[in-house]
């Protein structure tokens, strides 16, 4: 109980086993790499498409 | 007649001293100027990777300079164990969309070639070097992972020279050899941004890819 006290405060992620798995056939990923990859896209997006401080265009 | 010589240019300090202003003029090597197509998010992805890789190397200084029996039991020891692993998880986040944005702006245009490889060979030594990382982590995860690791790498030939199972090995390729050998590797790729300029964007009419663009931009 300290232990997770001490990893996750809040109580909302449990720490004391494996995070889920999302399978599709052969392929087989974590939802937090999957999250991490979504993330990745997203920032990927918004640095081509969001204005630069400063461009004079 | 020939004109007087002193002999001081036949050195192979002179001649390196020569080429190598030659090879990176200083105002080339740092520039106060940019493109004005630089003024773009997209191009701020490769000098991120190189501040997390900044971060990656003093956390791991301190790692090494004081050690496992600091960095797995004292708080800040965790802390500072922490922030290496975040700033790699950063360092990659940074990278991979550093290696999307330059992959579709066909980035090893215009005499880039050897940019775009030795960003590519830095990218895989990266991985390699992560790897062996999550190996001396001397928990049930790096078990876990070297046990899995080492039928791959027996299975390809290398398992002799790269034997996961060998933490003393694995330790010692992650904190001299592999940081060594990528530190070239950024030094290098760096360099040749410097030398060639950064890549301009598609022209809509343009075929010619110039080396050097005009820098018009501050």
């Amino acid at each position: 109980m300290a232990l997770q006290a001490l990893t996750d405060p809040t109580g909302l992620i449990s720490m004391d086993s494996t995070g889920p798995y999302l399978h599709w056939g052969v392929v087989q990923i974590s939802v937090a790499n999957l999250a991490v990859i979504l993330l990745m896209l997203v920032v990927f997006a918004l640095a081509l498409f969001l204005p630069f401080p400063g461009s004079r265009r | 007649m020939s004109a007087p010589t002193t002999g001081t240019e036949r050195m192979w300090t002179a001649r390196l001293r020569g080429r190598a202003v030659q090879a990176f003029p200083p105002e080339q090597l740092l520039p106060d100027k940019q493109p004005a197509y630089v003024s773009s998010w997209i191009y701020v992805f490769g000098v991120a990777t190189l501040a997390a890789l900044a971060m990656v190397l003093t956390s791991g200084i301190v790692l090494a300079l004081l050690g496992p029996q600091w960095y797995h039991v004292s708080n800040v020891g965790r802390f500072v164990n922490s922030l290496h692993l975040w700033s790699v998880e950063l360092f990659f986040f940074t990278m991979v969309i550093h290696l999307w944005g330059k992959f579709f702006m066909a980035a090893w245009r215009g005499k880039r070639a050897l940019t775009w490889v030795t960003g590519a060979i830095a990218f895989l030594g990266s991985i390699a070097t992560a790897f062996t990382g999550y190996l001396i982590q001397s928990n049930f995860d790096s078990q876990w992972i070297s046990t899995q690791a080492k039928d791959g790498l027996n299975s390809v030939g290398v398992g002799a020279w790269f034997n996961v199972l060998d933490y003393g090995q694995m330790l010692l390729f992650h904190v001299i050899l592999f940081p060594l050998i990528l530190g070239v590797l950024v030094i290098w790729h760096v360099l040749l941004v410097r030398r060639r300029g950064v890549v301009p964007p598609f022209a809509a009419d343009d075929t010619v890819v110039p080396q050097q663009p005009e820098e018009v931009a501050r």
